[in-house]
């Protein structure tokens, strides 16, 4: 593995284990409790209240560690959601005979000319805004993308001599997906799952950061900076904070997906 | 050529009926009724029914797609449940601030994109590639909301030499005014999109420069520079042209968000509105609208890729 990419995977996880480090703390311990006002409005950070309060006098570093468990949660959910939709898609894509193969290729095509974010918006303004519908919608985006990359992959793999070789010794198809065609396919979908993670993240937060995500008293990363927006020349903490918690989780993954890709694909290192 | 211009106008054609399609679908498919934003909490079945009627929603879905095609395809997409106006018409008056915005973020994206991402892959050995690498790695996982926030901070609030956000009522009429009004949300996109641009370009130009063509002009007596100009940077060109058709389309996205952060009177405020008060025809039009958008400049894309490398036109299908 290169010198380069190995730092890349070290900071990445170093990144990403300090936010899951701040989420799993949040449910063990929080210095306050999320709708407790006693510190007073917008209290300067310092003492008590480490980045200090927000307009309600809700302490800002207790909101920062809830905002980390609905980016990790999101993360999670969008990327279970995606990669087990995309995945199947994409292998009976890859499996199914020429004409409707065609249809599932036109058809994520336009699906994917939907950008992520549009085609959450539309499912949030059916199914209403909360955290499961941002989680579900960015998921079924990311599964159009999934399912394209699947495809493409199982049709190269189904080529090979060694799945010719497999059906010459009669085995059947379940057996050569779940010991042929999958444990291929794997490297190269989780490098692109890891990707598709930070770009949920940010998804996530640009939603709520609308109002269509998490609904409030819910502290998103999102909602906390469309809250900072109005009160940043008395807080300029409050519009600061969630802002690079955002950028350290999404550098984080990527950074993580970028080292990982060494291992799915030997001839890229140097 | 002009076989390809056919074929390929073939394929836009059938992308925009299937967009059409699949629009119509995913709003149908979604749960809550249209008919429910007419009327107030606790409306009685009757009335519904009624509402269903005047929406239409009560045909079978088939007539709907028709007629609701039909009406698209003499440009008119329905009136806002909310205001009763015409979709198309607010859509119309809106594009003077969500055009201008979109086209001016992306030339200042390409500006700032094609020379420093070109820099970054000539110069990988000096101090700067590196650099350049990291700020762009640092771009590409940063909400454009959150740069538009830092430069209202910095630009408008404290140094206050620009407006924080709206845009004048009277709109182009004063020119001066509309300009600043759009400065801060062009650079905010331009900033962000220019991110993910400058890793294409370095890769793109990364390629180039192992080319032996390059090495071949340079054996026959071409400075480095000119071998460049002549040769590599059409080359580096070909998948750019490509990129940049889909990075359009995402700069169109970002300055909906945008649009958001600096109050501005476009197509994004027009959809975050609707979204929240379930105004299906308001999303289904502009939706529609972006959609169609994407696919033009995809298909624009494709035939500029075409001008520029006329060895593509030769290679198999698509």
């Amino acid at each position: 593995m290169s010198r380069r990419r190995s730092l890349h995977l070290a900071a990445g996880l170093l990144l990403v284990a300090v936010v899951v480090g701040g989420v799993l703390l949040s449910y063990l311990w929080l210095p306050f409790a999320p709708d407790d006002t006693s510190g007073g409005r917008l209290a300067p950070p310092g003492g008590d209240h480490l980045l200090g309060t927000d307009k309600l006098g809700r302490d800002l570093f207790t909101q920062l560690l809830i905002g980390g468990r609905i980016a990790i949660g999101t993360a999670l959910g969008a990327v279970t959601v995606g990669g087990v939709l995309g995945v199947s898609f994409g292998l009976v894509a890859g499996f199914a005979t020429r004409w409707l193969d065609d249809a599932a290729a036109v058809l994520l095509d336009i699906l994917i000319a939907f950008p992520t974010l549009l085609l959450a918006m539309l499912i949030v303004a059916g199914a209403g805004a909360s955290l499961a519908t941002a989680v579900i919608a960015i998921g079924l985006a990311m599964a159009a993308v999934v399912a394209r990359l699947t495809r493409v992959l199982v049709k190269q793999i189904l080529a090979r001599d060694y799945i010719t070789a497999a059906r010459v010794a009669g085995i059947s198809w379940p057996r050569i997906v779940v010991s042929h065609v999958l444990p291929n396919i794997a490297p190269t979908v989780s490098v692109n799952l890891a990707l598709q993670a930070g770009l949920a993240v940010l998804a996530e937060a640009s939603l709520s950061y609308l109002g269509l995500g998490t609904p409030p008293p819910n502290a998103s990363w999102g909602r906390m900076l469309y809250e900072a927006q109005a009160t940043v020349l008395v807080a300029p903490v409050a519009a600061l904070a969630p802002g690079i918690a955002l950028v350290a989780l999404v550098i984080g993954v990527n950074l993580t997906a970028d080292g990982l890709r060494d291992f799915t694909d030997p001839r890229r290192s140097r | 050529m002009i076989r390809y211009l056919l074929r390929r106008t073939a394929i836009l054609l059938v992308s925009l009926s299937a967009a059409a399609v699949v629009l119509f679908v995913l709003l149908r498919l979604l749960p809550g009724d249209p008919a429910n934003a007419l009327l107030p909490v606790g409306a009685t079945a009757e009335q519904i029914e009624a509402a269903r009627r005047e929406l239409g929603t009560d045909a079978p879905l088939l007539s709907q797609f028709f007629s609701w095609l039909g009406d698209v395809v003499t440009f008119d997409l329905g009136k806002s449940l909310v205001s009763t106006l015409p979709v198309g018409d607010e859509i119309a008056a809106r594009l003077p601030v969500t055009v201008p915005l979109t086209l001016a973020a992306f030339t200042l994206a390409v500006l700032i994109a094609v020379p420093v991402g070109v820099l970054a892959a000539a110069r990988a050995d000096r101090w700067y590639g590196p650099v350049i690498n990291a700020v762009a790695q640092l771009g590409i996982a940063v909400p454009a909301f959150w740069v538009g926030l830092l430069l209202i901070t910095v630009f408008a609030l404290n140094l206050q030499v620009l407006p924080a956000g709206g845009f004048p009522p009277g709109g182009w009429s004063d020119p001066g005014a509309a300009i600043e009004a759009l400065v801060l949300p062009v650079v905010t996109v331009a900033l962000v999109m220019s991110a993910s641009l400058i890793r294409y370009v370095r890769s793109a130009t990364l390629d180039v420069l192992g080319a032996d063509y390059l090495r071949t002009a340079r054996a026959l007596g071409a400075s480095s520079s000119q071998a460049m100009w002549r040769h590599g940077l059409r080359n580096a060109a070909v998948p750019v042209i490509a990129v940049l058709a889909m990075e359009l389309a995402t700069t169109f996205l970002g300055a909906v968000v945008v649009e958001s952060v600096f109050a501005l009177p476009g197509l994004g405020g027009m959809l975050v509105r609707g979204i929240s008060q379930h105004d299906y025809p308001v999303i289904q039009g502009i939706m529609l609208v972006s959609t169609a958008t994407v696919l033009v400049v995809g298909f624009l894309g494709d035939l500029a890729q075409r001008l520029v490398d006329p060895r593509l036109l030769h290679r198999s299908t698509s």
